[in-house]
């Protein structure tokens, strides 16, 4: 018996006789007969102890990140997560329920809801932050599409920094390709401010750049910023959410449109996937952004709830007129990110980020004083830096993880020429006994050299 | 109006309002690197305005805000379309194992062959089920499943130099999303009315293919809950026009074993994880959307997809030859992709087909109990759900019933959709209620039908007993108020 179907043989026997049949087969008779019921080569049910055993075995196939020195970022960041944080988002009242769509029953899930807009839209400096989309690449997507319509559809070219993460880079590629639209600034390696602002010209609808860059970079965008409205086009900013406990929210600065990669604000790796995609407008862009709102009304007696409104931008309203197709988003990854920035709250958050950042200055001086390497990046960066290796980055990786240690990303893996650059991650997890431990196997491969 | 910002209070109050200065809800650990001033060229935060709470502050007030919902774990949750089922625990355990939770995506391959192993494992089972040649476990969500697919047929047809094919017909008894999923595919969205009998209608829809078709996007069961009863000509006249067929996947828990959608003509399907194969549905999401493809389509899958190197050994990403690109980064959801694939091997292949088979059992019956009462507008067996009327007295509407089934601890089924049905009420038990259960429910709303006569006022009021009563939708929309600023509140 399958424990998640209930019926024993005289239900479903009391059931079919109240329906005048003999045999459940009967009810899929509208199934062409020539294929109706095929065979199923699948293998036979496992009880879930079984399971359990097999799913063990595959797991034990990758390589954990708690169980190595772990230094590998590159868009999806190993930040901690609290015991609490994990309690609390396993309720089953929050994992096992609908889309609110009846507001009565699901004040828990809205009031999160809102209360996850609020913190994202203080966080990022923004007015109005939607209760989530896929993941940090749709969202920088659908920015781009959304700034494309506010624009009225003259314009055609938006420009992107080179220095987004390249897969945020294809996934804009996907998504504008059936509207006609371009893209300038990756072919032309443009990611510094003013090689950006050289590329605007009246065609262009919008600008997006990250912050921090795929590099770890943190660049200033406030002249670039007004240079995009000076020319008529709307500035787009993809952020880290962390790095803006210690800097500038792009809000602050004028972003029409914030998109961001959430996964590190109390959700773990996981093989890249469920990620949080951050999605913040201002002003009336409101009216034209994609995805659900969580707002507050009344009910008949005057008490305060919350509703999903300004439905009518939405798929299931305004049909082929929708202002997005999205329907599923992240909810529960976004009740995730309340519940870390409601723990972590003033103090912590920034804790984490400043942690983050020295660790990160420590590990990047470590690295840089060793012979042979070089730490690439001109300027400040947050969390991730680019080392030069003497020899393939590929073949460092490879030959670090035998002693447990995971020393980054071979940015040959997006950029086939740069075949010896590292990208090193740092966080508030890795501790200096890990740093100096990376430091020293890489010596040891660079005197091998 | 007490939307005035000043006099607004939650039953629940917001966690800022919990705040007190020098409050901390985490320990987190003391430097043990030297310290370094921040860049000095990069402006810097002046203000962090979130919240100072306790660890029990932010525990409290969860568990309270999550005890005022309704959920599948508290309640039956029939709502159509959305195969509210239960979520098997052990799906949520294993997709937690450190293995799995602690993977990261860019690992080098040698290092993460479990989870492709997983991927491949489960690329390969969900094409089983289909008859699809591949399968692309990318997309997020289904509507993103939708816009892949459509993306697939847009590329199909520009590399035959086909530029003319710019229309997608949609019948009007189709899932919701398709037409918007058509829009973001560059398409014009074109409507095809439905049959007495709730199929498509054959003879408009041979009318309207011609060679500016691109294609067709087919919900089947339809939102009606029945099967569409000529699929094979449906699919035949589109592919006759040159077009090509798109299944919405949404409600392939009905056809688990007993049809292989690619064999009836279907292109490319998305599949719903979180509907068809019990992964939870998180208040909203994340989703999982994989997409499957016959011949004509695999080619344009989205990427990267795993293949086997040495069989049951090796495993390398890699893109289909003329694929559309990525829709995300990464691999596609993966913690929702570890449920469903924990659930198909518990299952096996008999126990996908006795999913199938009690749904459509407990829909038929559950439609069985109630229709003296309840007008079923095309009536004739159903698949995984139904969709009845609530006009069941004077004065009285599909929402006053939904309401009312709240008082009696009922999440309420799926309301005005399919739009083809006026005051729409759309069932769908699942397998997972048992038959106790399903006449619990129906003795509710035949109760409810007698209200409506008796006593309708009972059900214009309600619901009676929920945290607060029904709420003005329109008014929220009029000013909206969508985060603590605009509350008021600090």
């Amino acid at each position: 018996m399958i424990p998640y179907i209930p019926h024993t043989p005289e239900d479903r026997q009391v059931m079919l006789s109240a329906l005048g049949l003999t045999n459940v087969e009967e009810l899929f008779h509208s199934i062409p007969q020539k294929h109706r019921k095929p065979e199923i080569r699948l293998p036979s049910p496992l009880s879930e102890a079984e399971v359990v055993r097999e799913l063990k075995r595959i797991a034990s196939r990758n390589t954990s990140a708690e169980e190595t020195a772990f230094f590998l970022g590159a868009g999806a960041y190993r930040h901690f997560v609290p015991a609490a944080l994990e309690a609390i988002v396993s309720r089953g009242e929050f994992l096992t329920s609908y889309t609110p769509y009846q507001p009565e029953a699901s004040q828990g899930t809205l009031q999160a809801m809102f209360e996850y807009q609020s913190l994202l839209a203080d966080l990022l400096g923004m007015d109005t932050v939607n209760a989530s989309h896929y993941d940090g690449a749709a969202a920088l997507a659908e920015g781009v599409l959304l700034a494309y319509r506010a624009k009225g559809g003259e314009r055609k070219t938006a420009v992107l920094s080179s220095a987004l993460h390249p897969e945020y880079i294809s996934t804009v590629r996907t998504y504008i390709e059936p509207h006609g639209l371009r893209i300038r600034g990756p072919g032309e390696g443009a990611w510094k401010p003013e090689e950006l602002a050289a590329l605007v010209d009246d065609s262009v609808f919008c600008v997006a750049v990250p912050f921090p860059t795929f590099l770890g970079d943190l660049v200033v965008y406030r002249t670039l910023c007004t240079a995009t409205h000076e020319k008529g086009a709307l500035f787009v900013v993809s952020v880290d959410p962390i790095s803006l406990a210690l800097f500038e929210p792009p809000g602050a600065y004028g972003a029409d449109i914030v998109t961001g990669e959430g996964q590190s604000l109390g959700s773990h790796l996981s093989f890249g996937g469920p990620g949080l995609g951050i999605f913040a407008t201002r002003g009336e862009l409101l009216r034209k952004m994609p995805g659900r709102l969580s707002g507050i009304t009344c009910d008949r007696k005057d008490r305060n709830g919350f509703v999903l409104t300004l439905n009518t931008r939405e798929q299931h309203i305004r049909r082929e007129k929708a202002t997005s197709n999205i329907c599923s988003n992240q909810g529960h990854v976004a009740l995730r990110a309340a519940v870390y920035l409601s723990l972590l709250g003033k103090t912590g958050l920034r804790t984490v980020a400043e942690l983050t950042y020295r660790k990160a200055r420590y590990a990047s001086e470590r690295l840089g004083s060793i012979p042979g390497y070089r730490v690439m990046n001109s300027g400040p960066f947050f969390r991730e830096f680019v080392v030069r290796c003497p020899i393939p980055a590929e073949e460092v990786v490879h030959r670090l993880a035998t002693q447990k240690i995971i020393p980054g990303l071979p940015l040959s893996r997006y950029y086939p020429d740069r075949t010896q650059d590292l990208l090193v991650c740092v966080t508030e997890l890795n501790t200096k006994e890990e740093i100096d431990r990376l430091a020293d196997a890489l010596s040891r491969v660079g005197a091998e050299v | 109006m007490k939307t005035d910002k000043k006099s607004i209070r939650t039953v629940e109050p917001f966690i800022w309002e919990l705040s007190v200065p020098g409050r901390v809800g985490v320990s987190l650990p003391e430097a043990d690197v030297p310290e370094y001033p921040l860049p000095g060229e990069i402006p810097l935060r002046t203000e962090l305005p979130l919240p100072e709470v306790s660890e029990l502050d932010v525990v409290r007030h969860f568990t309270r805000l999550s005890r005022l919902n309704f959920s599948i774990d508290t309640h039956m949750y029939p709502l159509g379309s959305c195969t509210m089922k239960y979520n098997p625990k052990v799906n949520d355990a294993v997709s937690s194992l450190p293995g799995f939770s602690e993977a990261h995506p860019l690992l080098s391959e040698e290092l993460c062959q479990g989870s492709l192993e997983l991927l491949y494992r489960l690329q390969t089972a969900l094409a089983e089920l289909s008859g699809f040649q591949a399968v692309s476990l990318q997309p997020a969500a289904g509507a993103q499943g939708e816009l892949a697919g459509v993306l697939m047929i847009r590329a199909y047809h520009l590399d035959r130099g086909d530029r003319k094919r710019t229309r997608i017909l949609i019948p009007d008894s189709a899932h919701g999303t398709n037409p918007a999923s058509v829009s973001m595919a560059g398409f014009t969205a074109e409507q095809i009315p439905s049959d007495k009998r709730g199929n498509v209608d054959l003879a408009v829809l041979r009318e309207r293919c011609d060679d500016t078709v691109a294609g067709l996007m087919i919900t089947n069961p339809n939102t009606l809950g029945l099967f569409e009863e000529q699929i094979e000509e449906v699919t035949a006249i589109v592919h006759q026009a040159g077009g090509l067929v798109y299944g919405d996947g949404a409600n392939f828990n009905a056809l688990l074993g007993y049809l292989k959608p690619a064999h009836v003509g279907i292109d490319v399907m998305h599949f719903n994880l979180h509907k068809t194969f019990s992964t939870p549905h998180g208040g909203g999401g994340p989703g999982a959307g994989p997409v499957g493809a016959g011949p004509a389509l695999a080619p344009y899958l989205p990427g990267p997809i795993v293949r086997t190197v040495e069989p049951d050994v090796r495993y390398t990403l890699f893109y289909p030859e003329k694929t559309i690109g990525r829709l995300k980064s990464f691999y596609g959801n993966f913690g929702v992709l570890v449920r469903a694939f924990t659930y198909i091997l518990q299952m096996g292949g008999e126990g996908l087909r006795a999913v199938a088979e009690h749904a459509v059992l407990n829909a038929n019956y559950l439609k069985h109990l109630i229709e003296k009462r309840y007008r079923i507008p095309y009536n004739r067996p159903c698949m995984h759900e139904f969709v009845a009327t609530g006009d069941v007295a004077p004065g009285v509407h599909t929402m006053d019933i939904a309401k009312r089934l709240l008082d009696y601890g009922f999440h309420p089924p799926t309301v005005y959709f399919p739009l083809i049905v006026k005051e729409a009420l759309m069932i769908e038990p699942t397998e997972t209620e048992s038959r106790q259960t399903l006449e619990a429910f129906a003795e509710a709303l035949l109760k409810i039908a007698e209200e409506a006569v008796s006593s309708p006022e009972l059900l214009h009021e309600a619901p009676h007993d929920t945290p607060v009563g029904r709420l003005d939708e329109v008014r929220a929309a009029r000013e909206p108020i969508l985060n603590r600023t605009q509350t008021g509140i600090t």
